[in-house]
């Protein structure tokens, strides 16, 4: 076991699943040369040459449709989006080609499109999202949301392995915040398990990515007055573990949806709706919701702060589910 | 790098010389037949009613279907558009699929999932159109850097159209095949109507083709109701690709003779336009061409032409046949297994 951050452990998981498979390549704007706008590719194509580690004209466009077009053909396509937010320029590709492809064509595509995401920074409403609900509306598109470096590196693994077009979250404010030990060998998390990252039997936050972080924060100070949480990391989006989610709901009967994406028509609400099909009488309270608000994601640090919801905005909504 | 504009085919010597036998021209005529036949019995079809949505043919783009299909080689792969039934029919495809997919039954492509020519044999290394045009182009690129990865010495072809060239998705994918000199020939069926848009309300220049200088490679017009100068010219580009030279532009000029699709009576082509180009049908022509040059006899050209009208009847037959989707099979087929990888054009 090796202690890394979250990026090393992108980074460690792409290179050896590119050493053991040749059909595993990277295509992005700047990913070879420079080493990728955040390093994650650095020193790539000196171990695996130009043509396994592409750099791209500025087309995103050509980047997902030509990786479609490439994992058609045989290969194992991982294509870097620079920032998550440029996914919309290839918008098409993914839900029109890629997503659809095997339900009509019976010819599975096997991509991966790794997509540097969320705030924190003062990236400005170009450099700050988190899309992963649009995308969640899509049939055919599966999506991953890593929250540690461990999940980081097995999730990578699994979704390069996965047949289908895989759309990889990986957290721009966890890349060198936190770090964990992560076994050296190769390793795969399966897709739609969740994960308790903190247990309680209070109430349950349901969550991923970074958010796994913040609601962790939120349930320790609570933890000090005496009401557990139980954080629960979805890991996956696409496919959601619903069981686990049910079941959590079952034993703490109150239940936080929690995420950094906007609210109205984020996944969460696809939760809580769930929740309230399929586990009505197990509520001791209603279902609550943290997210972002409808906006676009501001630049200034008090508006960003304003923006992404806080570890208090977790603790006061976590509050009014213990008092309810 | 200006755009070259083709001459015509003359003689036999010269087909020969592109490499083309007598067997090969007959194949070809006995395609475009079929091709036509499958349209002409889908409109048939449709106005009974038997074909649900829409109805789209390529009439008038045969000889540029056929003619650029015939130029690929086995192990090629393209994404052919709702007018090249041609390309469908010279790899193989065979026509009762055609006409199962037309009725939405099982045995389609498709499977019922997708309709009219929204289809596909991968096995056949053809790989199905969506209706956000060029979108394929893009794709087909994305094959051709596969092929370049691994060296392997196969061509991508790209179809599109004189109206989704002035989408973003052509210039995106003719740029990087450029760029990286892929081995991907980019084909327009421009057929000088986008719907009812003309040609000089979808691009400013004289051909589409002189587009390809400003990515590096040779764009070339050629006549697209002339089969064998359309084979002659994709097989050039074709193995310019397949030798490391990179993409070229084939731009087949035609005329679409029908509208749009079949709810569309195109009022708004001048008549005139559709006579000067009825006047160079493109079987017709090249059926002219086949009693000048190649010897073709009239009980051959019978033969031919009883052999694909009794095809096309056994082919309906055999559709009809296919049964409708069950419904109960909806939700599977969503997402690949990983066994699903394991098809000859994953390996």
């Amino acid at each position: 076991m090796a202690e890394l951050t979250y990026i090393q452990a992108i980074s460690e998981g792409l290179r050896q699943e590119m050493r053991r498979d040749p059909r595993v390549f990277v295509m992005g704007e700047d990913v070879g040369v420079y080493g990728g706008a955040f390093k994650v590719t650095l020193g790539f194509q000196e171990e695996f040459g130009a043509w396994r580690v592409i750099d791209t004209p500025l087309s995103e466009t050509a980047i997902v449709g030509g990786a479609t077009g490439a994992a058609l053909m045989g290969m194992r396509p991982v294509a870097e989006m620079q920032f998550a937010d440029f996914i919309s320029c290839a918008w098409d590709h993914l839900v029109t080609v890629a997503a659809k492809q095997f339900f009509r064509a019976h010819t599975p595509v096997p991509i991966v499109v790794r997509l540097p995401s969320g705030g924190g920074f003062s990236g400005g409403p170009f450099h700050s999202q988190n899309p992963e609900s649009s995308f969640a509306h899509i049939p055919g598109l599966k999506i991953a949301c890593p929250a540690t470096p461990e999940d980081a590196k097995g999730l990578l693994a699994s979704a390069i392995e996965d047949p289908n077009p895989v759309l990889y979250f990986e957290h721009k404010h966890l890349y060198r915040r936190i770090k964990a030990e992560v076994p050296e060998e190769r390793y795969t998390i399966p897709f739609g398990q969740a994960r308790v990252h903190r247990p309680g039997d209070d109430a349950v936050v349901v969550t991923w990515g970074a958010m796994v972080h913040t609601a962790s924060e939120a349930a320790e100070q609570l933890a000090a007055e005496g009401f557990e949480a139980e954080v629960l990391d979805l890991r996956t989006v696409v496919p959601w573990d619903r069981q686990r989610v049910l079941e959590s709901v079952r034993r703490t009967s109150k239940v936080l949806v929690l995420h950094e994406d906007t609210r109205t028509g984020g996944f969460g609400a696809e939760i809580a709706a769930t929740i309230a099909e399929q586990a009505f009488e197990h509520l001791d309270a209603p279902v609550m919701r943290v997210a972002a608000p409808d906006t676009p994601v501001p630049f200034s640090p008090p508006l960003e702060k304003a923006f992404i919801p806080q570890v208090e905005d977790v603790v006061s909504a976590l509050r009014d589910l213990a008092a309810y | 790098m200006a755009v070259r504009e083709a001459e015509p085919v003359g003689s036999l010597q010269e087909v020969k010389e592109a490499g083309l036998d007598r067997e090969d021209l007959l194949g070809i005529y006995r395609n475009m037949l079929i091709t036509r036949g499958i349209e002409e019995r889908g409109h048939i079809l449709y106005k009974q009613g038997k074909i649900p949505g829409s109805f789209y043919t390529g009439r008038g783009n045969e000889a540029a279907a056929v003619g650029v299909a015939t130029a690929m080689g086995p192990n090629d792969v393209g994404t052919p558009l709702h007018r090249d039934m041609g390309v469908h029919i010279t790899r193989g495809v065979e026509p009762w699929r055609i006409f199962a997919q037309y009725m939405g039954r099982e045995d389609g492509p498709t499977r019922g999932r997708d309709g009219n020519v929204h289809m596909a044999v991968p096995e056949l290394g053809l790989h199905p159109m969506v209706s956000h045009l060029p979108a394929m182009l893009p794709v087909a690129t994305g094959m051709a850097l596969a092929f370049k990865i691994r060296g392997d010495h196969r061509v991508a072809v790209g179809w599109f159209g004189e109206g989704a060239a002035a989408r973003g998705d052509a210039h995106e994918a003719m740029n990087f095949a450029g760029v990286r000199r892929l081995p991907v020939v980019f084909v327009c069926d421009n057929n000088q109507w986008a719907y009812s848009t003309p040609t000089y309300l979808s691009y400013p220049i004289e051909h589409v083709a002189d587009r390809a200088a400003a990515y590096g490679f040779e764009g070339v017009v050629v006549d697209g109701t002339d089969v064998l100068a359309v084979y002659r010219e994709t097989k050039r580009a074709i193995e310019l690709a397949r030798a490391g030279g990179g993409p070229t532009l084939v731009e087949c000029l035609s005329l679409r003779m029908e509208g749009h699709a079949v709810h569309d009576d195109a009022f708004y082509v001048p008549k005139e336009m559709f006579e000067q180009w009825a006047a160079h049908d493109p079987i017709e022509r090249y059926r002219a061409w086949l009693y000048q040059h190649a010897g073709l006899a009239e009980d051959e050209e019978d033969d031919i032409t009883a052999g694909v009208k009794r095809l096309l009847i056994d082919s309906l037959e055999r559709a009809d046949q296919s049964p409708l989707p069950d419904p109960s099979g909806l939700e599977q087929g969503v997402f690949a297994s990983p066994e699903d990888l394991d098809t000859p054009h994953h390996k």
